[in-house]
């Protein structure tokens, strides 16, 4: 186990060199002279080429990119173009915002996928399987700021429950929580389904049955734990596209997130702030899917890493 | 066969599956039963329905397959009356199984000795580690090496002979009256088959238990059986003790599947096969199902189907051969079988 | 010596053939799932929507009419008219077009050069593999739709770059399981016996390893597209996408934000039509999956 976590962990490190050196070019590939656009589309000459100074723009890229990894381990992303605050400041307190709302929305997606997919999978067939799957499919075919814009319409306007917007308030979570985490949860039923199916039908649980276990231990006790194995990556790659979601989930709701905000110094071509805010998504996806690959290596005793 | 001294008897059991196509009678009309201590011998190719009588009799055919009709009596008691709760309580304590597949018969993220330990927590109310202390005993009853160690192996750290030893200890964890040992040797290695089937049949004798083989292999029988039911496209056609059906064999079927036995005692130039397949069981030929591959054949063989009789020599055959009605020449179906004549359409033999 | 290669092709010919076989089988099973079967069927009514729609709108989807503004759903606007007095109804059928664009053309772009990558990857393995496959996994560190918002941010908003977008993030989806099911078909052992025939990897690639993977291909295209199309109408919806006036549906809901709350319609019928093509598309992708993979069928 500890072996196998050291050589995950050494295989994130391409990744790590790959996703800080997209996010370093990022700034290079934008049309234009990095140092006009870090100075600001109104800046004269002179700051311009101080910025270019300032930055090190005049040094050649690979030195420029070990500065740039260099500062961020140090924790220097830059500073706002918009208000001169450092990076790491503007995305701070944020960052937990968009990481409390994607938490509990994998909870629920987690969750309500797990058990919708269970029942599902154990009444195959019946009017409740058929429902589930259904409402599955339309969770997963909804445009997730759509569904929040509906569920404010109603929740928050029509009948009056819930708040229309804003962060902090148990309340307030409700609704983006159910926003982001509805499509997670669909997928995560489905896959639940699909993969307690197929286990319901191996060897091992007939011998669990012909060994005398009642079938409530046959389902939770030698099924599920099979079957998660395959769910537990969907739930990684779910977390993801979680993320990303959040960018659109807080825009609706206006919840001051890491989303948000990089949504807002695209509109501002706050181009630091971009940077340093899809660099730190980035980061904390590697983490969770390096967490994920150590869980489903705990659940599934006979992957070897290759 | 001494009826008090019978362990489980099996009358008329029919089982099928309804798809939709239709009926498949997969077990259709099987008596037998296993007297104490005696071990029964189910032979038949893929698709006889011999799997289907056993998992029968566990009750765990799954849907769309249902046992439709006759009687299963365990101990004087009718297992199909019972509820499920009652049935959980026989299986794996009273009545135990073992599977044809050890790579995959066991639950590859629990440990070995988990599993076998769930047998008594389940049966016999133990705690986890009193269950976990008497594993650790069934490993070295069934001979797996370092058994302390292996207790805490995983499924997939074990070769396929020790998996099917764990697979052994699981069944026979609670002393069952009855094991039903279904394929248990095909899937391994042949110099592996040679030593489950002597600890099988050792510890059946040792334990005192009936057992219940489902093998398709007739060398098989000949080493562990007490008794032998022939079965063919879902019923039985030859039923005998075992020297009798190896000295005796009545139905052409027993027959071809002992011509198709290799010999080490005998000069043989080419191992025979009986020519063409089992028929699908949704589409059975209406009267003997064996007709069709039949060196014997003919119309009356064809049109309708004879019971299963008893003979002289003990054995009971369901061939129109060994009846009254039979309208052909005299056969000694033993002697005969490679010289054997067709009179209906059908492949020359 | 041309004999000898006719012989070949006529022999690899024999190869191909079944899969084309396979194909009608495919066909033959998808008649008979009914899910799959409406999904299909939707897909083609939104193509031709797309097609023929325009022409038979009468009223012009950009022009605004300030005397129509707002209004509920009747018999003259059927789906309402929007904050500047337009047609929802004709603004959504004009916006057929450019959803399925950004569909089709995403994943197209996306999936040639998935599979392009995924078999060489596959093919040659090695440091060729090892050097792509270490790239598809940095594209897939970006989670979800930041990836395709990173790119529009670099490039501007527009429908072409936000089928750039989509394209780069769709590639490593399609190169990943391309590598796979290459892997596990150049294993066979006909691919070595066609090798010592003398035939080209090019030749081999084309001809024998491709036509045994495309079902997966197939599976995840159509699948693929309706992520695409998600994807595409947040984009749009965030102001990075499609700009105002196109009456491109998450742009329009984007718009009409501020007015959805007295006036529902406007924020309802675009999501409707973007649940709509995406749920066809699923359903589609669905039933192609379970008849090209009856693993998972009961």
């Amino acid at each position: 186990m500890f072996i196998y976590t050291l050589k995950r962990l050494l295989q994130t490190i391409p990744v790590l060199i790959g996703v800080t050196l997209v996010v370093f070019l990022m700034m290079h590939l934008i049309p234009g002279d990095p140092a006009q656009i870090m100075a600001g589309e109104r800046a004269s000459e002179e700051q311009i080429e101080l910025t270019r100074d300032r930055l090190g723009l005049n040094d050649p890229l690979p030195v420029q990119y070990a500065t740039f990894v260099g500062n961020a381990i140090q924790g220097d992303l830059g500073n706002s173009i918009r208000n001169g605050r450092a990076v790491t400041t503007e995305i701070g307190t944020r960052f937990w915002v968009t990481v409390e709302l994607a938490f509990y929305s994998t909870l629920l997606s987690i969750f309500m996928g797990l058990m919708a997919g269970i029942i599902s999978a154990t009444r195959r067939n019946s009017p409740v399987d058929m429902f589930i799957m259904v409402f599955a499919l339309f969770g997963l075919s909804m445009p997730n700021f759509w569904l929040g814009l509906m569920l404010i319409q109603y929740f928050a306007l029509n009948i009056d429950w819930l708040p229309v917007s804003g962060w902090g308030s148990p309340q307030a979570l409700i609704l983006p929580v159910i926003t982001l985490g509805t499509a997670g949860a669909a997928i995560i039923a489905r896959m639940t389904r699909s993969s307690m199916l197929e286990v319901i039908h191996q060897d091992y649980i007939r011998t669990a049955r012909a060994k005398g276990v009642k079938e409530r231990y046959v389902i939770y006790k030698h099924a599920l734990r099979n079957a998660l194995i395959p769910v537990v990556t969907v739930v990684g790659l779910q977390f993801g596209a979680l993320l990303g979601g959040a960018v659109l989930t807080e825009t609706v709701f206006a919840i001051n997130g890491l989303g948000r905000l990089v949504v807002d110094a695209i509109g501002q071509r706050d181009f630091p702030i971009v940077q340093g805010s899809v660099l730190v998504l980035a980061l904390l996806f590697v983490l969770v899917n390096f967490l994920v690959d150590i869980s489903y290596r705990f659940l599934n005793k006979r992957i070897e890493l290759d | 066969m001494d009826n008090t001294n019978t362990i489980i008897k099996v009358d008329n059991l029919q089982t099928s599956f309804f798809t939709h196509r239709g009926e498949v009678k997969a077990v259709d009309g099987v008596h037998f039963d296993v007297p104490a201590g005696k071990t029964l011998g189910i032979v038949g190719e893929s698709g006889s329905g011999k799997s289907i009588t056993s998992l029968s009799i566990m009750r765990l055919i799954e849907s769309p397959g249902r046992i439709k009709g006759g009687n299963i009596t365990f101990n004087g008691e009718d297992l199909l009356a019972k509820t499920e709760a009652e049935m959980r309580s026989i299986r794996g304590n009273k009545i135990s199984m073992i599977f044809q597949e050890p790579m995959t018969s066991l639950n590859p993220v629990y440990t070995i000795g988990d599993q076998i330990a769930e047998a008594y927590q389940i049966h016999q109310g133990l705690s986890k580690k009193e269950a976990l202390q008497k594993s650790l005993g069934m490993l070295e009853l069934v001979g797996i090496p370092s058994p302390k160690a292996r207790l805490k192996a995983y499924p997939h750290e074990l070769s396929g002979g020790m998996r099917q030893r764990a697979m052994i200890a699981i069944a026979l964890a609670c002393n069952p009256q009855l094991l039903i040992a279904d394929e248990p040797t095909t899937a391994l290695d042949v110099t592996i088959q040679a030593q489950i089937l002597r600890l099988i049949s050792g510890l059946q004798k040792e334990l005192g238990m009936s057992m219940l083989l489902i093998t398709h292999d007739l060398g098989v029988v000949a080493e562990t059986c007490d008794y032998v039911a022939v079965m063919y496209a879902g019923k039985i056609v030859e039923y005998a003790d075992v020297t009798t059906l190896f000295k005796q064999p009545k139905h052409p079927y027993t027959v071809g599947l002992l011509k198709s036995l290799p010999r080490h005692d005998i000069d043989q130039d080419e191992l025979q096969v009986i020519k063409g397949m089992v028929p699908s069981p949704d589409d059975l030929p209406e009267g003997c199902r064996f007709a069709p591959r039949c060196p014997f054949a003919r119309e009356m063989c064809v049109n309708s189907l004879p019971d299963l009789r008893d003979q002289e020599e003990g054995n009971q055959v369901r061939c129109w051969i060994h009846t009254d009605e039979w309208d052909g020449p005299e056969v000694n179906v033993k002697d005969d079988y490679d010289y054997g004549y067709r009179t209906v359409e059908g492949t020359e033999s | 010596m041309s004999e000898t290669t006719a012989n070949v092709s006529k022999e690899e010919k024999k190869r191909i053939n079944p899969q084309i076989e396979s194909l009608k089988n495919v066909w033959r099973k998808l008649k008979t799932n009914y899910l799959a079967m409406a999904g299909g069927i939707l897909i083609i009514l939104f193509i031709i929507t797309a097609i023929v729609g325009p022409w038979l709108t009468t009223l012009d989807p950009n022009m605004p009419n300030v005397q129509a503004r707002l209004q509920g759903p009747s018999s003259e606007f059927w789906f309402g008219t929007d904050h500047h007095g337009r047609d929802i109804f004709t603004r959504i059928v004009h916006g057929m077009s450019i959803t399925l664009y950004i569909g089709f053309f995403s994943v197209a772009i996306g999936m040639v050069l998935g599979v392009v990558l995924g078999i060489v990857a596959g093919y040659y393995g090695r440091r060729i593999d090892a050097v792509i496959m270490r790239i598809m996994d940095v594209l897939l560190a970006f989670p979800g739709i930041l990836l395709a918002l990173g790119i529009v941010a670099v490039l501007g908003g527009s429908i072409n770059n936000v089928i750039i977008a989509i394209s780069i993030f769709s590639i490593p989806v399609f190169a990943r399981i391309v590598r796979g099911s290459t892997l596990s078909v150049r294993k066979l052992e006909y691919v070595d016996a066609v090798r010592a025939l003398g035939a080209s990897d090019f030749r081999i690639i084309f001809l024998h390893i491709l036509p045994n993977i495309l079902s997966p291909i197939i599976v995840q295209a159509t699948l693929h597209i309706a992520t695409a199309v998600l994807t595409a109408t947040g984009l749009s919806f965030l102001g990075l996408g499609a700009q105002p006036p196109t009456p491109e549906w998450g742009a329009m809901l984007a718009s009409g934000r501020n007015y959805m709350w007295d006036h529902p319609h406007i924020a309802l019928f675009p999501g409707l039509a973007i649940v709509l093509v995406v749920l066809a598309f699923n359903l589609f992708g669905d039933g192609v999956r379970d008849t090209l993979d009856p693993k998972i069928k009961s």
